[in-house]
């Protein structure tokens, strides 16, 4: 320990890391800054563990970065299991690798207050589709509220740092930090509301009519939240697929998206040697974006016959050297405590290894870029209908094209309805936040003219062969949801 | 088959020739172009915004864009807006012996002028040395670097590498 893993030149990014503050690990004094979170705090004095699973006592660090994946529960000042990951470092913080069970002392120390709210439209998750729901409907003129879990608002959007495609109206051409930037200044502009660090636990309405009951974390205070609402709209995002291989717990295997997190967001490097695990978007993105941050890229495997990606993409990475190697996968990662190599081996047609072909990688970072999938835990416990798409190899919440679910009031937008990308994250929250207001009665004409615009502009980007998969899905949702509502009558 | 583009992750030059078409020999003697990388149907379309001469457009929003070489200045205007790093500028008109193609660039450190720098293909292989001409700071902090280098090597050097870069 001691070294620092800080990025200290980077050519897109410029890091606000706030104030210098003190805290403790396992009783060592650390330092951190007051926008950094404890896990990115950590990782940057090169902590790599964070704890042990509970099962079979593997060590454990970070993974998702975003607050959905529990591979960084800590004890923090004395309360367990404490996402690190989306917690914020303060001053005299006091860190410490918790019993596996995670248990509660017995008279934690926690304060709750209670307070009641009613909102027209809550969202849940503040990413490009929640954005833009709200952004839609408060200037409709209805009453919005967002909560989202993370300390910073905007989504995956904060810690994109390569151009958008797409066209204008969905800001191509800026890059995607810049996007979050410009979408809560338009929200800021028309009065829509924000809270951060706040969690739903769950919906409890009834009667038809909605609430939900989500927790506020301020500075060590927590606030439960009673939230009635009028409509409900879930852009709760996606997590990353995992994937089955030797020694896949260890610290230093990554999902991709997390390692976007900390290097892009935080400023921390997450290793110095990259082996990436897949050639989609996000892989061959995350892989350019390793080598802004200083990262050696090692290779990118993909057990397809070609890349999986935009070739743009690809090309970008190639022709700094980067090697692609088709039909092989990871057969191992390496290492008692963190990765410290990997063992790839190709496979035949039928995806199956090739015994024999093995070739050792000498890596501290193994990211895995595999694909995501819906987060619907919440939309589930609503009570929200769901069914599997093949197409999109997911289970997502039956809805129509307004983006409404199998609940009257209940809206899905964005990667939780369906996995595609953030363009046309937008404009399906921008359907639905104009689809309540319409049905609302506020401004319902220049609503119904938002919408249909968004639905053709919508119907544009998915013309894209990259979107074929997600254009056959929504055609099969919204039939499955005529199929649901005719049922009912 | 070999050489397929999303098998090698990047367009080799006769197979641009073939999808994209190529400014011919006479356009290339009068000075410098932008040649558009991008073949998928990505939905996309700055470079069509960017250019101010109307020499970019699209069937729709996604269909590769489509370059008219004869209204095509080289301004290069489209380089650092486009969102896939795909667009090129290349001078054959530079110097006797010696072509200029903008880059655009996104690592550090930033090449300074007068630098003598790798010059790299589409795969990433040393193909000769070029010297940095200029260095331009484009839209959204992405660098438009211009690079002499010998003419033969103007179609295939599309890359560069800088002393103490990552992946050196």
């Amino acid at each position: 320990m001691g070294k620092n893993q800080r990025i200290q030149r980077h050519p897109i990014l410029d890091f606000e890391r706030g104030k210098k503050v003190r805290f403790q690990f396992e009783g060592q004094w650390l330092e951190g800054y007051e926008n950094e979170s404890i896990a990115a705090a950590l990782c940057a004095s090169e902590v790599k563990i964070f704890g042990r699973s509970k099962r079979f006592n593997h060590p454990t660090g970070w993974f998702c970065g975003i607050g959905k994946c529990s591979s960084c529960l800590m004890r923090v000042n004395g309360i367990p299991n404490v996402r690190t990951c989306i917690t914020p470092v303060r001053e005299g913080m006091r860190v410490a690798i918790q019993d596996r069970k995670g248990i509660l002392p017995d008279e934690p120390d926690i304060k709750v207050a209670k307070k009641e709210e009613y909102v027209q439209v809550l969202i849940i998750g503040g990413g490009p589709a929640g954005l833009e729901t709200a952004i839609t409907s408060t200037r409709l003129g209805l009453n919005t509220l967002i909560i989202d879990e993370n300390p910073i608002p905007g989504g995956q959007l904060t810690k994109q740092t390569h151009k958008f495609f797409g066209s204008k109206k969905e800001y191509a051409g800026l890059r995607g930090f810049e996007i979050a930037r410009t979408m809560l200044e338009e929200l800021r502009k028309c009065g829509g509301r924000y809270l951060t660090e706040t969690s739903t636990i769950g919906y409890y309405g009834k009667d038809g009519k909605h609430k939900f009951l989500a927790v506020q974390k301020r500075e060590g205070d927590y606030q439960l939240l009673g939230i009635k609402a009028d409509n409900i709209v879930v852009t709760s995002g996606a997590s990353e697929n995992y994937l089955p291989f030797p020694g896949n717990y260890l610290p230093g295997v990554y999902g991709a998206g997390g390692v976007q997190t900390l290097m892009n967001v935080y400023g921390v490097k997450p290793g110095n040697k990259a082996l990436i695990v897949g050639t989609g978007n996000v892989g061959l993105i995350v892989g350019y974006q390793l080598l802004q941050a200083g990262v050696e890229v090692k290779a990118l495997i993909e057990t397809m016959p070609c890349v999986g990606g935009y070739l743009v993409h690809a090309s970008k990475l190639v022709r700094l050297g980067v090697p692609i190697l088709l039909r092989h996968t990871i057969k191992e990662a390496k290492g008692e405590q963190y990765v410290n190599g990997a063992t790839i081996i190709a496979v035949d047609e039928n995806k199956q290894p090739i015994e024999g072909t093995e070739l050792e990688l000498d890596v501290d970072l193994i990211l895995i870029a595999v694909g995501l999938s819906a987060s619907t835990r919440i939309i589930s416990q609503a009570g929200c209908e769901k069914m599997f798409v093949s197409e999109l190899g997911d289970w997502i919440p039956i809805h129509n094209a307004n983006m409404e679910t199998t609940i009257d009031g209940i809206y899905v937008a964005g990667d939780g309805s369906g996995i595609a990308e953030a363009s046309t994250a937008m404009l399906e929250g921008r359907i639905a936040g104009a689809a309540i207001a319409e049905k609302e009665s506020y401004n319902p004409e220049e609503a119904k003219m938002i919408k249909e615009e968004a639905f053709s502009e919508l119907s544009k980007l998915r013309e894209s062969s990259f979107l074929k998969a997600v254009t056959a899905g929504k055609r099969r949702c919204q039939q499955k949801w005529d199929e649901v509502k005719s049922r009912e009558k | 088959m070999k050489n397929e583009p999303r098998e090698i992750g990047y367009l080799t030059y006769d197979v641009l020739k073939k999808k994209v078409g190529l400014p011919s020999r006479e356009r290339l003697a009068k000075g410098p172009v932008a040649i558009i990388e991008c073949t998928e149907d990505i939905p996309c379309d700055p470079c069509v915004e960017a250019c101010k001469l109307g020499a970019i457009s699209k069937v729709s929003l996604t269909t590769p864009p489509d370059i008219d070489y004869e209204k095509c200045t080289g301004c290069a205007s489209c380089v650092d807006v486009c969102p896939g790093l795909a667009i090129f500028v290349i001078n054959m008109n530079y110097k006797e012996g010696k072509a200029l193609v903008a880059i655009p660039y996104e690592m550090c450190p930033v090449p300074q002028r007068g630098e003598r720098v790798d010059a790299l293909d589409r795969s990433g292989k040393k193909i000769g040395v070029g010297e940095i001409v200029k260095v331009r700071k484009g839209k959204g902090a992405t660098f438009v670097v211009l690079v002499a280098i010998d003419k033969d090597l103007a179609m295939e050097a599309r890359s560069i590498r800088i002393q103490g870069a990552i992946n050196e």
